[in-house]
Protein backbone atom coordinates (compact mmCIF):
# COMPACT_ATOMS: atom_id res chain seq x y z
CA UNK A 1 0.00 0.00 0.00
CA UNK A 2 1.32 3.45 -0.85
CA UNK A 3 1.62 6.17 1.74
CA UNK A 4 -1.43 8.38 1.78
CA UNK A 5 -0.97 12.05 0.89
CA UNK A 6 -2.70 13.07 4.06
CA UNK A 7 -3.23 11.08 7.21
CA UNK A 8 -4.97 12.61 10.22
CA UNK A 9 -4.86 10.72 13.50
CA UNK A 10 -6.83 11.51 16.63
CA UNK A 11 -7.21 15.18 15.73
CA UNK A 12 -8.92 17.31 18.38
CA UNK A 13 -9.67 21.02 18.09
CA UNK A 14 -10.99 23.23 20.85
CA UNK A 15 -12.33 26.74 20.91
CA UNK A 16 -11.48 27.74 24.44
CA UNK A 17 -12.96 25.05 26.68
CA UNK A 18 -15.35 23.75 24.08
CA UNK A 19 -14.03 20.90 22.01
CA UNK A 20 -15.30 21.26 18.46
CA UNK A 21 -13.68 18.19 16.90
CA UNK A 22 -13.20 14.90 18.74
CA UNK A 23 -10.56 12.37 17.75
CA UNK A 24 -10.89 12.61 14.00
CA UNK A 25 -9.18 9.94 11.91
CA UNK A 26 -9.11 10.54 8.20
CA UNK A 27 -6.91 9.86 5.24
CA UNK A 28 -6.59 10.93 1.63
CA UNK A 29 -4.84 8.60 -0.82
CA UNK A 30 -2.84 9.95 -3.73
CA UNK A 31 -4.93 10.88 -6.76
CA UNK A 32 -8.27 10.36 -5.01
CA UNK A 33 -11.15 12.63 -4.19
CA UNK A 34 -12.23 12.31 -0.59
CA UNK A 35 -15.27 14.16 0.66
CA UNK A 36 -16.38 15.14 4.12
CA UNK A 37 -20.12 15.77 4.24
CA UNK A 38 -22.26 16.80 7.12
CA UNK A 39 -24.71 19.40 8.33
CA UNK A 40 -24.04 23.02 9.20
CA UNK A 41 -21.96 23.40 12.33
CA UNK A 42 -20.65 19.84 12.32
CA UNK A 43 -17.10 21.17 12.25
CA UNK A 44 -16.23 20.74 8.59
CA UNK A 45 -14.58 24.13 8.16
CA UNK A 46 -12.86 23.74 11.52
CA UNK A 47 -11.40 20.46 10.31
CA UNK A 48 -9.86 22.01 7.19
CA UNK A 49 -8.60 25.05 9.11
CA UNK A 50 -6.89 22.79 11.62
CA UNK A 51 -5.27 20.64 8.94
CA UNK A 52 -4.03 23.80 7.23
CA UNK A 53 -2.55 25.14 10.46
CA UNK A 54 -4.90 28.09 10.75
CA UNK A 55 -6.19 26.75 14.06
CA UNK A 56 -4.24 25.09 16.87
CA UNK A 57 -5.01 21.40 17.26
CA UNK A 58 -3.98 18.28 19.12
CA UNK A 59 -3.28 14.99 17.43
CA UNK A 60 -1.17 14.02 14.48
CA UNK A 61 -1.19 15.26 10.91
CA UNK A 62 1.05 13.44 8.45
CA UNK A 63 1.55 14.89 5.00
CA UNK A 64 3.11 12.50 2.47
CA UNK A 65 4.00 10.19 5.31
CA UNK A 66 5.81 12.92 7.23
CA UNK A 67 4.36 13.90 10.59
CA UNK A 68 4.05 17.68 10.75
CA UNK A 69 5.27 19.07 14.04
CA UNK A 70 5.68 22.63 12.95
CA UNK A 71 2.16 23.17 11.67
CA UNK A 72 2.51 26.57 10.09
CA UNK A 73 0.45 27.60 7.12
CA UNK A 74 3.40 28.91 5.14
CA UNK A 75 5.34 25.73 5.70
CA UNK A 76 2.45 23.51 4.62
CA UNK A 77 1.86 25.61 1.49
CA UNK A 78 5.53 25.20 0.61
CA UNK A 79 5.14 21.43 1.00
CA UNK A 80 2.24 21.29 -1.45
CA UNK A 81 -0.95 21.69 0.54
CA UNK A 82 -3.50 24.33 -0.42
CA UNK A 83 -6.87 25.34 0.91
CA UNK A 84 -9.62 27.10 -0.99
CA UNK A 85 -11.50 28.57 1.95
CA UNK A 86 -15.23 28.90 2.25
CA UNK A 87 -15.00 32.70 2.03
CA UNK A 88 -12.65 32.48 -1.00
CA UNK A 89 -10.40 35.15 0.58
CA UNK A 90 -9.51 36.70 -2.78
CA UNK A 91 -7.52 39.91 -3.16
CA UNK A 92 -10.49 42.00 -4.26
CA UNK A 93 -8.65 45.16 -5.23
CA UNK A 94 -6.16 43.30 -7.39
CA UNK A 95 -6.55 41.94 -10.91
CA UNK A 96 -7.46 38.34 -11.67
CA UNK A 97 -4.00 37.86 -13.12
CA UNK A 98 -2.27 39.19 -9.98
CA UNK A 99 -4.43 36.95 -7.80
CA UNK A 100 -3.29 33.97 -9.83
CA UNK A 101 0.35 35.05 -9.75
CA UNK A 102 0.24 35.31 -5.97
CA UNK A 103 -1.06 31.75 -5.88
CA UNK A 104 2.38 30.73 -7.10
CA UNK A 105 4.19 32.92 -4.55
CA UNK A 106 5.73 30.02 -2.66
CA UNK A 107 6.96 28.39 -5.85
CA UNK A 108 8.46 31.72 -6.95
CA UNK A 109 10.32 31.93 -3.65
CA UNK A 110 11.61 28.43 -4.17
CA UNK A 111 13.04 29.48 -7.52
CA UNK A 112 10.40 28.26 -9.99
CA UNK A 113 9.84 30.64 -12.88
CA UNK A 114 7.24 28.72 -14.92
CA UNK A 115 4.26 30.74 -13.63
CA UNK A 116 3.27 31.72 -17.16
CA UNK A 117 2.87 28.10 -18.16
CA UNK A 118 0.90 27.18 -15.05
CA UNK A 119 -1.34 30.17 -15.66
CA UNK A 120 -2.03 28.96 -19.19
CA UNK A 121 -3.08 25.60 -17.74
CA UNK A 122 -5.37 27.34 -15.26
CA UNK A 123 -6.84 29.40 -18.10
CA UNK A 124 -7.32 26.12 -19.97
CA UNK A 125 -9.38 24.82 -17.06
CA UNK A 126 -11.22 28.11 -16.52
CA UNK A 127 -11.44 29.92 -19.89
CA UNK A 128 -13.61 32.58 -18.29
CA UNK A 129 -10.72 33.71 -16.11
CA UNK A 130 -8.67 34.40 -19.25
CA UNK A 131 -11.36 36.77 -20.49
CA UNK A 132 -11.38 38.52 -17.13
CA UNK A 133 -7.66 38.53 -16.50
CA UNK A 134 -7.30 42.32 -16.23
CA UNK A 135 -10.49 42.77 -14.20
CA UNK A 136 -10.37 43.36 -10.44
CA UNK A 137 -11.23 40.21 -8.49
CA UNK A 138 -13.80 42.12 -6.42
CA UNK A 139 -15.91 42.79 -9.53
CA UNK A 140 -16.35 39.12 -10.50
CA UNK A 141 -19.60 37.20 -10.17
CA UNK A 142 -19.98 34.51 -7.50
CA UNK A 143 -19.16 31.63 -9.82
CA UNK A 144 -16.18 33.42 -11.30
CA UNK A 145 -14.88 34.20 -7.84
CA UNK A 146 -15.01 30.53 -6.95
CA UNK A 147 -13.22 29.66 -10.19
CA UNK A 148 -10.56 32.24 -9.37
CA UNK A 149 -10.17 30.86 -5.85
CA UNK A 150 -9.65 27.34 -7.22
CA UNK A 151 -7.42 28.63 -10.04
CA UNK A 152 -5.31 30.56 -7.57
CA UNK A 153 -4.87 27.42 -5.47
CA UNK A 154 -3.89 25.42 -8.56
CA UNK A 155 -1.15 27.95 -9.35
CA UNK A 156 0.74 26.48 -6.39
CA UNK A 157 0.77 23.09 -8.20
CA UNK A 158 -0.50 21.46 -5.02
CA UNK A 159 -0.25 17.79 -4.13
CA UNK A 160 -3.32 18.12 -1.96
CA UNK A 161 -6.13 20.52 -2.80
CA UNK A 162 -8.62 21.16 -0.02
CA UNK A 163 -11.92 22.73 -1.02
CA UNK A 164 -14.27 24.17 1.57
CA UNK A 165 -17.88 24.31 0.33
CA UNK A 166 -17.13 25.21 -3.27
CA UNK A 167 -20.86 25.17 -4.04
CA UNK A 168 -21.78 27.67 -1.33
CA UNK A 169 -23.97 30.48 -2.61
CA UNK A 170 -23.77 29.50 -6.26
CA UNK A 171 -26.55 28.91 -8.77
CA UNK A 172 -27.25 25.20 -9.52
CA UNK A 173 -25.87 25.39 -13.06
CA UNK A 174 -22.61 26.89 -11.83
CA UNK A 175 -22.42 24.31 -9.06
CA UNK A 176 -22.63 21.59 -11.69
CA UNK A 177 -19.87 23.26 -13.69
CA UNK A 178 -17.62 23.58 -10.65
CA UNK A 179 -18.11 19.95 -9.67
CA UNK A 180 -17.45 18.88 -13.23
CA UNK A 181 -14.14 20.74 -13.09
CA UNK A 182 -13.25 19.21 -9.72
CA UNK A 183 -13.83 15.74 -11.15
CA UNK A 184 -11.60 16.67 -14.09
CA UNK A 185 -8.86 17.94 -11.79
CA UNK A 186 -8.52 14.43 -10.46
CA UNK A 187 -7.12 13.42 -13.85
CA UNK A 188 -4.13 15.71 -13.27
CA UNK A 189 -3.13 13.59 -10.30
CA UNK A 190 -3.86 16.02 -7.50
CA UNK A 191 -5.50 14.57 -4.40
CA UNK A 192 -8.61 16.43 -3.33
CA UNK A 193 -10.23 16.78 0.06
CA UNK A 194 -13.68 18.19 -0.55
CA UNK A 195 -15.86 19.46 2.25
CA UNK A 196 -19.50 19.90 1.21
CA UNK A 197 -23.01 20.36 2.43
CA UNK A 198 -24.24 19.38 -1.01
CA UNK A 199 -23.84 15.69 -0.22
CA UNK A 200 -25.35 14.38 -3.42
CA UNK A 201 -22.99 16.24 -5.73
CA UNK A 202 -20.00 15.53 -3.51
CA UNK A 203 -20.64 11.77 -3.32
CA UNK A 204 -21.09 11.61 -7.08
CA UNK A 205 -17.53 12.70 -7.81
CA UNK A 206 -15.75 11.38 -4.71
CA UNK A 207 -14.03 8.04 -4.26
CA UNK A 208 -14.38 7.92 -0.52
CA UNK A 209 -16.50 9.79 1.95
CA UNK A 210 -16.76 10.67 5.61
CA UNK A 211 -19.86 11.89 7.39
CA UNK A 212 -19.08 14.43 10.09
CA UNK A 213 -21.71 15.01 12.76
CA UNK A 214 -21.27 17.28 15.80
CA UNK A 215 -17.51 17.04 15.70
CA UNK A 216 -17.09 13.30 15.18
CA UNK A 217 -16.92 10.99 12.20
CA UNK A 218 -20.30 9.23 12.23
CA UNK A 219 -19.85 7.14 9.09
CA UNK A 220 -17.27 6.47 6.44
CA UNK A 221 -16.95 4.34 3.35
CA UNK A 222 -16.66 4.17 -0.41
CA UNK A 223 -18.81 6.95 -1.74
CA UNK A 224 -21.09 4.60 -3.70
CA UNK A 225 -21.74 2.61 -0.57
CA UNK A 226 -22.33 5.78 1.38
CA UNK A 227 -24.76 7.07 -1.22
CA UNK A 228 -26.79 3.88 -0.75
CA UNK A 229 -26.53 3.83 3.00
CA UNK A 230 -30.05 4.34 4.37
CA UNK A 231 -28.85 6.69 7.11
CA UNK A 232 -27.14 8.94 4.58
CA UNK A 233 -30.05 8.78 2.17
CA UNK A 234 -32.50 9.76 4.84
CA UNK A 235 -30.51 12.59 6.40
CA UNK A 236 -28.49 14.07 3.57
CA UNK A 237 -29.90 13.01 0.26
CA UNK A 238 -33.59 13.01 1.03
CA UNK A 239 -36.21 11.50 -1.21
CA UNK A 240 -35.08 10.80 -4.71
CA UNK A 241 -31.50 10.72 -3.62
CA UNK A 242 -30.93 7.47 -5.39
CA UNK A 243 -32.70 8.33 -8.57
CA UNK A 244 -30.00 10.63 -9.94
CA UNK B 1 5.02 89.71 0.40
CA UNK B 2 6.25 90.00 -3.16
CA UNK B 3 6.51 87.36 -5.82
CA UNK B 4 10.12 86.57 -5.05
CA UNK B 5 9.39 85.70 -1.43
CA UNK B 6 6.36 83.68 -2.47
CA UNK B 7 8.50 81.69 -4.88
CA UNK B 8 11.12 81.14 -2.22
CA UNK B 9 8.54 79.94 0.28
CA UNK B 10 6.92 77.79 -2.34
CA UNK B 11 10.25 76.15 -3.11
CA UNK B 12 10.86 75.57 0.60
CA UNK B 13 7.41 74.13 1.04
CA UNK B 14 7.73 71.75 -1.86
CA UNK B 15 11.14 70.50 -0.72
CA UNK B 16 9.87 69.82 2.79
CA UNK B 17 6.65 68.47 1.33
CA UNK B 18 8.62 65.95 -0.71
CA UNK B 19 10.24 64.63 2.46
CA UNK B 20 6.89 64.51 4.25
CA UNK B 21 5.49 62.67 1.23
CA UNK B 22 8.12 59.96 1.53
CA UNK B 23 7.43 59.56 5.23
CA UNK B 24 3.67 59.56 4.66
CA UNK B 25 4.03 56.80 2.08
CA UNK B 26 6.05 54.73 4.53
CA UNK B 27 3.44 55.27 7.24
CA UNK B 28 0.59 54.24 4.95
CA UNK B 29 2.55 51.18 3.83
CA UNK B 30 3.36 50.03 7.36
CA UNK B 31 -0.18 50.60 8.55
CA UNK B 32 -1.77 48.81 5.61
CA UNK B 33 0.41 45.73 5.97
CA UNK B 34 0.81 45.44 9.74
CA UNK B 35 -1.86 47.80 11.21
CA UNK B 36 0.98 49.46 13.14
CA UNK B 37 0.85 53.26 13.40
CA UNK B 38 4.56 53.71 13.03
CA UNK B 39 5.40 56.64 15.31
CA UNK B 40 9.12 55.71 15.39
CA UNK B 41 9.29 56.50 11.66
CA UNK B 42 10.85 59.86 12.55
CA UNK B 43 13.63 58.26 14.56
CA UNK B 44 14.89 56.62 11.40
CA UNK B 45 15.11 60.10 9.87
CA UNK B 46 17.26 61.30 12.76
CA UNK B 47 19.34 58.12 12.89
CA UNK B 48 20.06 58.30 9.16
CA UNK B 49 21.10 61.95 9.31
CA UNK B 50 23.13 61.68 12.51
CA UNK B 51 24.87 58.47 11.50
CA UNK B 52 26.08 60.24 8.38
CA UNK B 53 27.06 63.29 10.44
CA UNK B 54 29.04 61.07 12.82
CA UNK B 55 30.97 59.63 9.88
CA UNK B 56 31.79 63.12 8.68
CA UNK B 57 32.95 64.12 12.17
CA UNK B 58 35.25 61.12 12.16
CA UNK B 59 33.34 59.28 14.91
CA UNK B 60 31.89 55.80 15.06
CA UNK B 61 28.10 56.23 15.28
CA UNK B 62 26.33 54.63 18.24
CA UNK B 63 23.71 53.19 15.88
CA UNK B 64 26.33 50.62 14.91
CA UNK B 65 26.33 49.22 18.44
CA UNK B 66 22.54 49.29 18.44
CA UNK B 67 22.56 47.22 15.26
CA UNK B 68 24.92 44.65 16.77
CA UNK B 69 22.99 44.56 20.05
CA UNK B 70 19.56 44.24 18.44
CA UNK B 71 20.87 41.56 16.09
CA UNK B 72 22.31 39.56 18.98
CA UNK B 73 19.08 39.89 20.97
CA UNK B 74 16.93 38.73 18.05
CA UNK B 75 19.34 35.86 17.41
CA UNK B 76 19.09 34.79 21.04
CA UNK B 77 15.28 34.86 21.10
CA UNK B 78 14.92 33.12 17.76
CA UNK B 79 17.47 30.46 18.63
CA UNK B 80 15.63 29.58 21.83
CA UNK B 81 12.36 29.40 19.90
CA UNK B 82 13.86 27.29 17.13
CA UNK B 83 15.35 24.85 19.64
CA UNK B 84 12.00 24.58 21.40
CA UNK B 85 10.19 23.86 18.15
CA UNK B 86 12.96 21.46 17.24
CA UNK B 87 13.55 22.98 13.81
CA UNK B 88 17.29 23.23 13.23
CA UNK B 89 16.78 24.53 9.72
CA UNK B 90 16.10 28.01 11.06
CA UNK B 91 19.43 28.33 12.87
CA UNK B 92 21.41 28.96 9.69
CA UNK B 93 19.13 31.81 8.67
CA UNK B 94 19.34 33.31 12.17
CA UNK B 95 23.14 33.20 12.17
CA UNK B 96 23.27 34.78 8.73
CA UNK B 97 20.77 37.62 9.12
CA UNK B 98 20.99 38.51 12.80
CA UNK B 99 24.67 37.92 13.55
CA UNK B 100 26.75 37.71 10.39
CA UNK B 101 25.15 40.63 8.54
CA UNK B 102 25.42 43.17 11.40
CA UNK B 103 28.94 41.96 12.15
CA UNK B 104 29.90 42.37 8.50
CA UNK B 105 28.52 45.92 8.41
CA UNK B 106 30.32 46.76 11.66
CA UNK B 107 33.56 45.28 10.36
CA UNK B 108 33.26 47.28 7.16
CA UNK B 109 32.58 50.54 9.00
CA UNK B 110 35.45 50.10 11.47
CA UNK B 111 37.85 49.02 8.77
CA UNK B 112 37.04 51.68 6.19
CA UNK B 113 37.14 54.79 8.42
CA UNK B 114 34.18 56.39 6.62
CA UNK B 115 35.32 59.95 7.46
CA UNK B 116 37.79 59.81 4.59
CA UNK B 117 35.51 58.17 2.05
CA UNK B 118 33.59 59.99 -0.69
CA UNK B 119 30.08 61.11 0.19
CA UNK B 120 28.24 58.38 -1.71
CA UNK B 121 30.14 55.69 0.22
CA UNK B 122 29.33 57.39 3.52
CA UNK B 123 25.66 57.50 2.56
CA UNK B 124 25.71 53.83 1.60
CA UNK B 125 27.29 52.83 4.92
CA UNK B 126 24.86 54.97 6.91
CA UNK B 127 21.94 53.29 5.14
CA UNK B 128 23.52 49.87 5.71
CA UNK B 129 23.58 50.55 9.45
CA UNK B 130 20.11 52.07 9.84
CA UNK B 131 17.97 50.00 7.43
CA UNK B 132 18.48 46.59 9.13
CA UNK B 133 17.24 48.18 12.36
CA UNK B 134 13.76 48.24 10.79
CA UNK B 135 13.17 44.48 10.55
CA UNK B 136 15.00 43.90 13.84
CA UNK B 137 12.66 46.31 15.64
CA UNK B 138 9.69 44.62 13.99
CA UNK B 139 10.91 41.26 15.27
CA UNK B 140 11.52 42.50 18.80
CA UNK B 141 8.55 44.78 19.40
CA UNK B 142 5.75 43.94 16.97
CA UNK B 143 6.00 40.36 15.73
CA UNK B 144 5.00 38.78 19.06
CA UNK B 145 1.88 41.01 18.98
CA UNK B 146 0.96 40.60 15.32
CA UNK B 147 -2.62 39.67 16.20
CA UNK B 148 -3.12 42.46 18.75
CA UNK B 149 -5.53 45.35 18.25
CA UNK B 150 -4.54 48.61 16.57
CA UNK B 151 -4.59 50.34 19.95
CA UNK B 152 -2.15 47.91 21.55
CA UNK B 153 0.16 48.24 18.57
CA UNK B 154 -0.08 52.04 18.85
CA UNK B 155 0.98 51.92 22.50
CA UNK B 156 3.91 49.69 21.55
CA UNK B 157 4.81 52.30 18.92
CA UNK B 158 4.92 55.01 21.57
CA UNK B 159 7.23 52.85 23.68
CA UNK B 160 9.51 52.10 20.73
CA UNK B 161 9.57 55.80 19.85
CA UNK B 162 10.57 56.86 23.37
CA UNK B 163 13.23 54.17 23.55
CA UNK B 164 14.75 55.17 20.23
CA UNK B 165 14.73 58.89 21.10
CA UNK B 166 16.48 58.09 24.38
CA UNK B 167 19.06 55.96 22.61
CA UNK B 168 19.50 58.76 20.06
CA UNK B 169 20.41 61.18 22.86
CA UNK B 170 22.84 58.65 24.24
CA UNK B 171 24.48 58.00 20.88
CA UNK B 172 24.64 61.46 19.39
CA UNK B 173 24.38 63.88 22.32
CA UNK B 174 22.13 66.90 22.56
CA UNK B 175 23.87 68.98 19.90
CA UNK B 176 22.51 69.10 16.40
CA UNK B 177 24.53 68.35 13.28
CA UNK B 178 24.56 69.27 9.66
CA UNK B 179 26.19 67.31 6.89
CA UNK B 180 27.95 68.51 3.76
CA UNK B 181 25.55 69.10 0.87
CA UNK B 182 25.46 66.62 -1.99
CA UNK B 183 26.08 69.45 -4.43
CA UNK B 184 27.19 73.07 -4.10
CA UNK B 185 25.74 74.03 -7.45
CA UNK B 186 23.30 76.94 -7.75
CA UNK B 187 20.95 77.66 -10.59
CA UNK B 188 19.27 80.94 -11.36
CA UNK B 189 15.81 80.66 -12.79
CA UNK B 190 14.67 84.23 -13.28
CA UNK B 191 14.04 85.61 -9.81
CA UNK B 192 14.50 82.26 -8.16
CA UNK B 193 17.74 80.71 -7.00
CA UNK B 194 17.62 76.95 -6.75
CA UNK B 195 20.48 75.18 -5.06
CA UNK B 196 21.76 71.73 -5.81
CA UNK B 197 20.57 70.10 -2.61
CA UNK B 198 16.98 71.13 -3.36
CA UNK B 199 17.18 69.34 -6.67
CA UNK B 200 18.67 66.31 -4.94
CA UNK B 201 15.79 66.16 -2.48
CA UNK B 202 13.16 66.52 -5.20
CA UNK B 203 14.92 64.14 -7.57
CA UNK B 204 15.48 61.47 -4.94
CA UNK B 205 11.88 61.75 -3.75
CA UNK B 206 10.51 61.36 -7.26
CA UNK B 207 12.83 58.43 -7.97
CA UNK B 208 11.84 56.76 -4.71
CA UNK B 209 8.12 57.29 -5.27
CA UNK B 210 8.33 55.93 -8.82
CA UNK B 211 10.43 53.07 -7.49
CA UNK B 212 7.81 52.22 -4.87
CA UNK B 213 5.08 52.44 -7.49
CA UNK B 214 6.92 49.97 -9.69
CA UNK B 215 7.71 47.75 -6.72
CA UNK B 216 4.05 47.46 -5.75
CA UNK B 217 2.72 47.25 -9.28
CA UNK B 218 5.28 45.05 -11.01
CA UNK B 219 7.13 42.79 -8.60
CA UNK B 220 5.75 39.70 -6.91
CA UNK B 221 7.05 40.75 -3.50
CA UNK B 222 5.37 44.14 -3.89
CA UNK B 223 2.14 42.42 -4.85
CA UNK B 224 2.53 40.08 -1.88
CA UNK B 225 2.69 43.10 0.43
CA UNK B 226 -0.45 44.54 -1.15
CA UNK B 227 -2.14 41.16 -0.84
CA UNK B 228 -1.35 41.04 2.88
CA UNK B 229 -2.78 44.53 3.26
CA UNK B 230 -5.98 43.52 1.41
CA UNK B 231 -6.57 40.09 2.93
CA UNK B 232 -4.28 38.69 5.59
CA UNK B 233 -5.83 35.20 5.70
CA UNK B 234 -5.86 34.93 1.91
CA UNK B 235 -2.21 35.94 1.81
CA UNK B 236 -1.22 33.39 4.44
CA UNK B 237 -2.97 30.68 2.44
CA UNK B 238 -0.69 31.62 -0.48
CA UNK B 239 2.30 31.13 1.81
CA UNK B 240 2.90 34.85 2.29
CA UNK B 241 3.65 34.91 5.99
CA UNK B 242 2.54 37.86 8.07
CA UNK B 243 6.01 37.98 9.58
CA UNK B 244 7.73 38.19 6.23
CA UNK B 245 5.36 40.93 5.07
CA UNK B 246 5.88 42.82 8.33
CA UNK B 247 9.65 42.64 8.13
CA UNK B 248 9.65 43.68 4.49
CA UNK B 249 7.44 46.70 5.12
CA UNK B 250 9.55 47.75 8.11
CA UNK B 251 12.68 47.41 5.99
CA UNK B 252 11.14 49.71 3.39
CA UNK B 253 9.98 52.18 6.04
CA UNK B 254 13.42 52.23 7.68
CA UNK B 255 15.04 52.78 4.29
CA UNK B 256 12.69 55.61 3.36
CA UNK B 257 13.15 57.22 6.79
CA UNK B 258 16.94 56.99 6.79
CA UNK B 259 17.20 58.31 3.25
CA UNK B 260 14.88 61.21 4.07
CA UNK B 261 17.11 62.12 7.00
CA UNK B 262 20.21 61.97 4.84
CA UNK B 263 18.54 64.19 2.24
CA UNK B 264 17.49 66.93 4.69
CA UNK B 265 20.62 66.85 6.86
CA UNK B 266 22.47 69.40 4.66
CA UNK B 267 19.47 71.79 4.69
CA UNK B 268 18.38 71.69 8.34
CA UNK B 269 20.23 71.02 11.52
CA UNK B 270 19.12 67.62 12.77
CA UNK B 271 18.97 66.89 16.49
CA UNK B 272 18.42 63.51 18.15
CA UNK B 273 14.71 64.34 18.52
CA UNK B 274 14.11 66.19 15.24
CA UNK B 275 12.71 63.08 13.65
CA UNK B 276 9.58 63.06 15.76
CA UNK B 277 8.34 66.41 14.46
CA UNK B 278 9.22 65.56 10.87
CA UNK B 279 7.57 62.19 11.21
CA UNK B 280 4.45 63.74 12.70
CA UNK B 281 4.07 66.02 9.70
CA UNK B 282 4.30 62.98 7.49
CA UNK B 283 1.63 61.52 9.74
CA UNK B 284 -0.68 64.50 9.18
CA UNK B 285 -0.31 63.89 5.46
CA UNK B 286 -1.02 60.19 5.92
CA UNK B 287 -4.14 61.04 7.94
CA UNK B 288 -5.33 63.32 5.13
CA UNK B 289 -5.18 60.18 3.01
CA UNK B 290 -7.07 58.20 5.65
CA UNK B 291 -4.00 55.95 6.03
CA UNK B 292 -4.99 54.11 2.87
CA UNK B 293 -4.36 56.13 -0.29
CA UNK B 294 -0.79 56.62 -1.49
CA UNK B 295 -1.44 59.44 -4.01
CA UNK B 296 -3.60 61.34 -1.51
CA UNK B 297 -0.87 60.99 1.10
CA UNK B 298 1.69 62.49 -1.28
CA UNK B 299 -0.63 65.36 -2.17
CA UNK B 300 -1.39 65.93 1.51
CA UNK B 301 2.33 66.05 2.25
CA UNK B 302 2.95 68.79 -0.33
CA UNK B 303 0.03 70.71 1.20
CA UNK B 304 1.56 70.32 4.67
CA UNK B 305 4.95 71.50 3.36
CA UNK B 306 3.48 74.58 1.67
CA UNK B 307 1.32 75.45 4.65
CA UNK B 308 4.35 75.18 6.91
CA UNK B 309 6.50 77.37 4.67
CA UNK B 310 3.94 80.14 4.30
CA UNK B 311 2.90 80.13 7.95
CA UNK B 312 6.56 80.42 8.95
CA UNK B 313 6.59 83.70 7.00
CA UNK B 314 3.35 85.15 8.30
CA UNK B 315 3.23 83.72 11.80
CA UNK B 316 6.44 81.91 12.47
CA UNK B 317 5.69 81.43 16.16
CA UNK B 318 2.56 79.50 15.22
CA UNK B 319 4.05 77.50 12.37
CA UNK B 320 3.66 74.09 14.04
CA UNK B 321 0.31 75.02 15.53
CA UNK B 322 -1.08 75.86 12.11
CA UNK B 323 0.23 72.65 10.54
CA UNK B 324 -1.08 70.39 13.26
CA UNK B 325 -4.40 72.23 13.48
CA UNK B 326 -4.93 71.13 9.90
CA UNK B 327 -5.60 67.66 11.23
CA UNK B 328 -8.81 68.77 12.98
CA UNK B 329 -10.85 69.84 9.92
CA UNK B 330 -9.42 66.83 8.08
CA UNK B 331 -10.64 64.47 10.79
CA UNK B 332 -14.04 66.15 10.91
CA UNK B 333 -14.36 65.89 7.15
CA UNK B 334 -13.18 62.27 7.19
CA UNK B 335 -15.55 61.23 9.92
CA UNK B 336 -18.47 62.88 8.14
CA UNK B 337 -17.76 61.37 4.75
CA UNK B 338 -16.47 57.88 5.50
CA UNK B 339 -18.29 54.89 6.90
CA UNK B 340 -17.05 53.93 10.28
CA UNK B 341 -16.13 50.28 10.64
CA UNK B 342 -15.85 48.92 14.15
CA UNK B 343 -12.70 46.99 14.70
CA UNK B 344 -13.34 43.36 15.52
CA UNK B 345 -12.49 42.50 19.06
Amino acid sequence: MTTPILQVNELCVSYGKVEALHHINLKVEAGKIVTVIGPNGAGKTTLLSAIMGLLPSKGEIAFQGEVQRDIEVEHLVAMGMTLVPEKRELFGEMSVEDNLLLGAFMRYRAGDRDQGKTMDQVFGTFPRLRERRAQLAGTLSGGERQMLAVGRALMAKPKLLMLDEPSLGLAPLIVREIFHIIAELKQTGVAILLVEQNARAALQIADYGYVLETGSIALEGESRALADDPRVVETYLGLGGKKQ
Amino acid sequence: MDLQIALLLGQDGIVNGAIYALLALALVLVFAVTRVIFIPQGEFVAYGALTLAAFQAGKTPGTLWLLLGAGALVALIDTVMALRAGSMGRLKRIALWDLALPAAIAGLVLWLEPGRLPLWAQVTLALAIVIPLGPLIYRLAYQPLAEASVLVLLIVSVAVHLTLVGLGLLFFGAEGSRTTPFSEAQFNLGMLTVNGQTLWVLGASVVLIVGLYLFFGRTLYGKALRATAINRVGARLMGISTTMAGKLSFTLAAGIGALSGILIAPITTVYYDTGFLVGLKGFVAAIIAGLVSYPLAAAGAILVGLLEAFSSFWASAFKEVIVFTLIIPVLVWRSLTSHHVEEEE
